[in-house]
């Protein structure tokens, strides 16, 4: 193959400063246009090792999208340096394409009047995959996305969730090095949502595939990626573990106090502050780091505790709150 | 070289997705029925006010009307075939999957609309013309051979036509909405393949530059072949001499716009 420099492992994925600018041009008037730059990527880093799997997430319009388009080669970077497997996805697109797979969750990869047995022969002759690693890859998907009885009917008669592992399983026919998946899981049930999950879990395990995923569901990444990158707009706000995420969103633990009558909001309690009051209920927060401890000491000591509970931040509430700095 | 398998497989696919549509088809074979019967009767008038106008007698005038209609659906005279639903792909984002495959975008493209041309050469040409030669006295060939080259020259047609549509339909990459270029498009081959009116009638300047054009290529040139006005070895070449350079000049245009579509596209769409 040409091109291919000498990948570690560590860096298979490997994203340096990377920029993307679209110039967008506004009629302000008769025949008058200005034009103006959007930073959609604004200087990214990143690098992601052969056989992990990272989430990334953002608000719409981040910049996430745009992030794995150049990553898959169908838009030019205006600036930064970016190389899958150790070749320049834009400029090598064509040899890149036949090592990864891309599942969108809004749209299908699949043509809408053959049945599911028909797109795939077509994706193999695409690939020119061997016949036996085709028939052992879609056996496999089969068995395990439960496409049994599945592979006659045209996509259009599809349901979303059937749609959406018929997708997947064309997505990895190949055995594509990367899979890129976004929102794999938007409007699936709980049912297809957990098969899908666990169907992933298992690839990355056993065919040690790299997977990069978007969503908006962070329960998926909560299941799927020890590691998460959150993007917004077109910055990376951090990029590390899941449970990190709390630290960088200075996030809150809430101790929740029943108190035996309706009472003014409770004062000089040191390291808190009350939040809410409804009725005899209070709720009162404090950083994640500290210890409830010294607090409920210093509440039952001023005011009449019937009862309490400690609430652990939420990871939307931390990722909330780094949008909104 | 196994890549012009996968050709073959998205031709037949393309023959296959527009065989299901049976009324359709039927729906199209009349409208082309109906259709030639009223420009038969148009030229019909015009040709006994004017023997030999354009260098056709009337039975050739006569038989270039049902070769007209045959072609129609199958050189898309009238636009059509990939390119709406390739418009539908870039207008709607889609065309980043197809981007996202091991293909040439204008390979697969074009070897689907030979599959569905194909398909409206048998299903919609082959019944308008049976039914014309039993209504009317046509000029068609006896030699076999001269069917052979006319075949040849309609799938040529049919490439000169691919590639005027995708250059089309690629500028939907620039504009939000590609419907009114796309009309555009349609009016330029009815008017210059000699859909209406056989491009030898059109007068002076006008008739030599029309003449020169690619859509002359679509259908005056197969029909000038069949009717016998391009014979012989000198006239055959020139024929497929000028459908050829035409295909491959579009054919190339294509592939640039197509780079520096691709190159500065904005894939719509999250």
């Amino acid at each position: 193959m040409t091109g291919e420099e000498s990948v570690d492992d560590d860096g298979f994925i490997d994203v340096r400063e990377l920029e993307k600018v679209f110039t967008v041009r506004r009629r302000s008037g008769f025949l008058r246009r200005t034009t103006s730059e959007v930073r959609a990527v604004d200087g990214i880093s990143f690098a992601v090792p052969r056989g992990e799997m990272v989430g990334f997430i953002g608000p719409n319009g981040a910049g996430k999208s745009t992030t794995i388009k150049m990553l898959t080669g169908i838009l030019t970077p205006s600036g930064g340096r970016l190389r899958v497997a150790g070749v320049d996805p834009w400029k090598e697109r064509t040899q890149l394409v036949r090592r990864i797979g891309v599942v969108f969750g809004q749209r299908t990869t699949l043509w809408w009047d053959l049945p599911l047995r028909d797109s795939y022969a077509l994706v193999k002759r695409m690939y020119r995959i061997p016949e036996a690693r085709y028939r052992a890859n879609l056996e496999r998907c089969v068995e395990l996305l439960e496409l049994d009885g599945l592979l006659e009917v045209p996509v259009r008669q599809l349901s979303l969730g059937q749609r959406m592992r018929g997708d997947i399983t064309a997505a990895l026919l190949h055995d594509p090095d990367v899979l890129y998946l976004d929102e794999p899981t938007i409007g699936l049930d709980v049912i297809s949502k957990a098969r899908v999950r666990e169907f992933l879990l298992n690839l990355n395990a056993e065919m040690g595939t790299t997977v990069l995923l978007t969503t908006h569901d962070l329960s998926d990444i909560e299941y799927l990626c020890k590691r998460v990158v959150v993007i917004d707009h077109g910055r990376l706000m951090y990029d590390g573990v899941l449970a990190g995420l709390h630290e960088v969103g200075s996030s809150e633990r809430t101790l929740v106090v029943d108190l035996e009558r309706e009472m003014p909001p409770i004062e000089g309690v040191h390291g808190a502050r009350t939040v809410r009051t409804e009725g005899p209920r209070q709720w009162l927060a404090f950083p994640a780091a500290a210890s409830a401890a010294p607090l409920v000491s210093q509440v039952a000591a001023g005011y009449p505790l019937v009862d309490l509970s400690i609430r652990e931040p939420d990871i939307e509430d931390v990722i909330a709150r780094m949008y909104a700095r | 070289m196994r890549l012009p398998r996968l050709y073959f497989a998205v031709a037949g696919s393309g023959f296959r997705r527009y065989a299901t549509y049976r009324m359709a088809t039927a729906a199209g074979v009349f409208t082309n029925t109906i259709f030639g019967f009223i420009l038969a009767y148009t030229f019909i008038a015009l040709w006994n006010e004017r023997p030999q106008l354009g260098g056709y007698d009337q039975s050739q005038a006569l038989t270039f009307v049902w070769i007209g209609q045959a072609l129609l659906a199958s050189a898309a005279l009238m636009g059509g075939g990939f390119q709406d639903e390739f418009q539908e792909r870039i207008r709607t984002g889609d065309v980043a999957i197809d981007l996202y495959r091991p293909i040439d975008l204008q390979m697969w493209w074009l070897a689907s609309d030979l599959g569905r041309a194909a398909f409206h050469l048998v299903g919609r040409g082959v019944v308008p013309l049976v039914v014309g030669a039993f209504a009317f006295e046509l000029a068609l060939p006896g030699s076999l051979l001269v069917w052979a080259l006319f075949l040849l020259s309609v799938f040529l047609g049919v490439v000169v036509s691919f590639a005027l549509r995708y250059l089309f339909a690629l500028c939907g990459f620039w504009l939000l909405d590609a419907s009114g270029l796309g009309a555009l498009s349609m009016l330029l081959s009815l008017f210059f393949s000699g859909m209406m009116l056989p491009l030898n009638v059109f007068p002076g300047a006008l008739g030599e530059i029309v003449r020169w054009l690619p859509w002359a290529a679509t259908l005056q040139v197969p029909a000038d072949v069949l009717l016998g006005v391009r014979q012989g070895g000198a006239g055959i070449a020139g024929a497929f001499g000028f459908q050829s350079v035409w295909a491959l000049v579009l054919l190339g245009c294509g592939r640039l716009l197509q780079k520096v579509a691709t190159r500065r596209v904005v894939v719509q769409g999250g």
